[in-house]
């Protein structure tokens, strides 16, 4: 075992689930893109603050529900410093990053598109940064416009400012789910501003793995989840501009979200209360709180480094050991992609890669990824996807790479 | 866990390899459905062509995993030259071995059979006729994230046999 530079290793010992063994075999958990483990901080600050400080949020006098309410108010805090936001009330808390892509496309979306009004995508998108468009599109006419991909899996700019041409809306991904290329930002933040178009990020995939700033990137509209980042599943992010979160009408109505209900109407709440109708994930928000303090430990410069390493090491192994009977989507170059690695295993389906993997404990993830548009544009219809973090190491790598020789032998002719 | 070689049977690689009855056929005459697997992408069509309600031809394009294509690949070799009530009695004991069976308290069902049920070959027999090497997809069972794969062309067959005649 070779061992990276920024070494992280000490790390695995944090989460409790990679302890567990399976047939007396470690668990080789490569499937961080879909969803994250969780480290025993998390797991202890949801279940202590569910022992000590539970208590509905926002609505009761007592100094129980308050102390709850300002924990919930501390981890937005956290989550605004973590991607240096510039407030606190522009971060909403959603159920997950798709409800926040939804929040956009359903409630600024539908408050100010028309029938023609031209938003742009890109080929890469996941589904939950294409579906909600489709459906505006089916309600109200507006169009869509697709960004392409080069040969190698990163954006193809060249028509870049003619396809922005008269947009109102630009919605991409920082980091694509299946090709781990890192999109530039603000040269695309830029591009749409100039054109007059709002600019959206998907920053699922980017935010769990890169020091984030949103200030710099100048956008509009930001989504991430909390699952991706050690987090806990339940609770997703939406950071906005204040003055474009306050021109959003609410997405959901009900209580918290409301200043006033009267017989004939009601007035919203001010951002963000507006956009968190119900009770909120506030279990959840004591979580999140924490895996950022878990994150803030380890330091995002650092993680990205262990990750850039691991990478190429996962690159260059997979290629080295298997040549032409690997064909791994994406930019070949870890300065411009993240640890996702997205493959095909000679003919053999990824379904049954990842079943043999399986019985070595080396967990991936064998289908379209919710990106079918890109399988379409990629000619497969499923690749094997191992995804990395932070608790990963080169051990984990030499794993895959020996359940795919296995691959290769129990289903050779 | 169960071992791979309960779930990838030598009949089953073979019929991976070489697939049976691969292809189209014209539509019309022949009927055609397309069937999904939104778990893995898979994309089967199976043609089926039906003469006097007699199964004439069936032939499956598409792609998939090695147990959706060796399922499709035996299922025509099955249903080929059957009256399509058999044909639909086939489809319903090779999904009743697989326990999906909607009916509360059939053989098939896991609630009363247990996770072993399925090896109770008696459900199958139960009805005068054998799964042949059908049977050879048993070992799915044991491998539930798999059933869909097994069952996607089967399903896709059932809603080509439903389907009009002209699919303008």
């Amino acid at each position: 075992m070779t061992s990276t530079v920024t070494d992280l290793t000490a790390r695995r010992a944090d989460f409790p689930l990679l302890r567990r063994e399976i047939d007396g075999k470690r668990i080789v958990y490569l499937d961080s893109a879909n969803s994250s483990q969780k480290p025993e901080s998390v797991i202890e600050a949801m279940a202590d603050f569910a022992r000590t400080s539970y208590a509905p949020i926002n609505r009761s006098a007592y100094r129980l529900a308050a102390e709850a309410t300002d924990a919930y108010e501390a981890a937005r805090s956290k989550v605004a410093r973590f991607v240096n936001a510039p407030a606190d009330d522009e971060v909403v808390f959603t159920k997950n990053a798709t409800e926040s892509l939804n929040l956009v496309a359903k409630a600024w979306g539908g408050a100010h598109l028309r029938a023609g009004d031209v938003v742009v995508l890109t080929h890469m998108e996941h589904h939950a940064n294409i579906v909600p468009w489709h459906q505006l599109a089916a309600e109200r006419g507006i169009v869509l416009r697709w960004i392409p991909l080069t040969d190698h899996g990163e954006l193809d700019l060249t028509d870049l400012d003619e396809l922005l041409d008269g947009a109102k809306v630009f919605s991409f991904t920082a980091m694509s789910n299946v090709l781990g290329t890192i999109t530039p930002v603000r040269l695309l933040v830029d591009a749409a501003h100039r054109a007059g178009a709002l600019a959206v990020v998907d920053a699922c995939q980017y935010v769990p793995h890169n020091p984030t700033d949103i200030q710099a990137w100048d956008a509009d509209f930001v989504a991430f989840s909390s699952h991706k980042m050690c987090g806990p599943s339940g609770i997703g992010l939406l950071w906005g501009r204040a003055c474009l979160l306050d021109e959003t009408p609410p997405f959901l109505g009900g209580g918290n979200m409301i200043s006033d209900v009267r017989l004939d109407g009601f007035t919203p709440a001010p951002v963000p209360a507006k956009f968190e109708a119900g009770t909120p994930p506030i279990i959840e928000a004591a979580g999140l709180g924490a895996a950022i303090d878990y994150l803030d430990g380890i330091g995002m410069v650092d993680l990205r480094r262990h990750e850039m390493e691991l990478t190429e090491y996962a690159l260059s192994t997979l290629q080295q050991r298997f040549g032409d009977d690997i064909r791994i989507h994406g930019p070949r170059n870890v300065e411009v992609r993240g640890g996702v690695i997205s493959f095909e295993f000679r003919d053999i389906h990824p379904h049954d890669v990842s079943q043999v993997l399986d019985g070595d404990n080396v967990c991936v993830r064998a289908g379209h990824h919710c990106a079918k548009p890109l399988m379409r544009i990629l000619g497969v219809a499923a690749t094997v996807r191992a995804s990395l973090y932070l608790y990963n190491d080169t051990a984990d790598v030499d794993a895959l790479a020996d359940a795919l020789d296995r691959a290769g032998d129990f289903f050779s002719i | 866990m169960p071992g791979l070689e309960d779930l990838y049977r030598e009949i089953i690689l073979d019929h991976y390899r070489t697939p049976r009855n691969r292809g189209e056929l014209p539509t019309p005459p022949a009927r055609l459905a397309v069937g999904h697997n939104p778990l893995c992408g898979d994309e089967v069509t199976v043609y089926v062509d039906v003469e006097d309600g007699t199964v004439r031809d069936v032939k499956v394009a598409g792609q998939g995993c090695s147990i959706s294509q060796s399922s499709a690949s035996m299922m025509t070799q099955a249903v080929i030259g059957k009256r399509v009530g058999e044909v639909q009695s086939v489809v319903r004991r090779f999904k009743a071995m697989l326990s999906i069976d909607e009916r509360p308290g059939s053989p098939g069902d896991p609630a009363t059979d247990g996770a072993d049920g399925a090896d109770d070959t008696g459900s199958v027999k139960g009805d005068g006729s054998e799964l042949g090497e059908l049977e050879a997809l048993r070992g799915v069972v044991k491998f539930p994230v798999r059933i869909k794969c097994a069952t996607l062309a089967w399903n896709t067959l059932v809603e080509a046999l439903d389907a009009p005649r002209d699919p303008a």
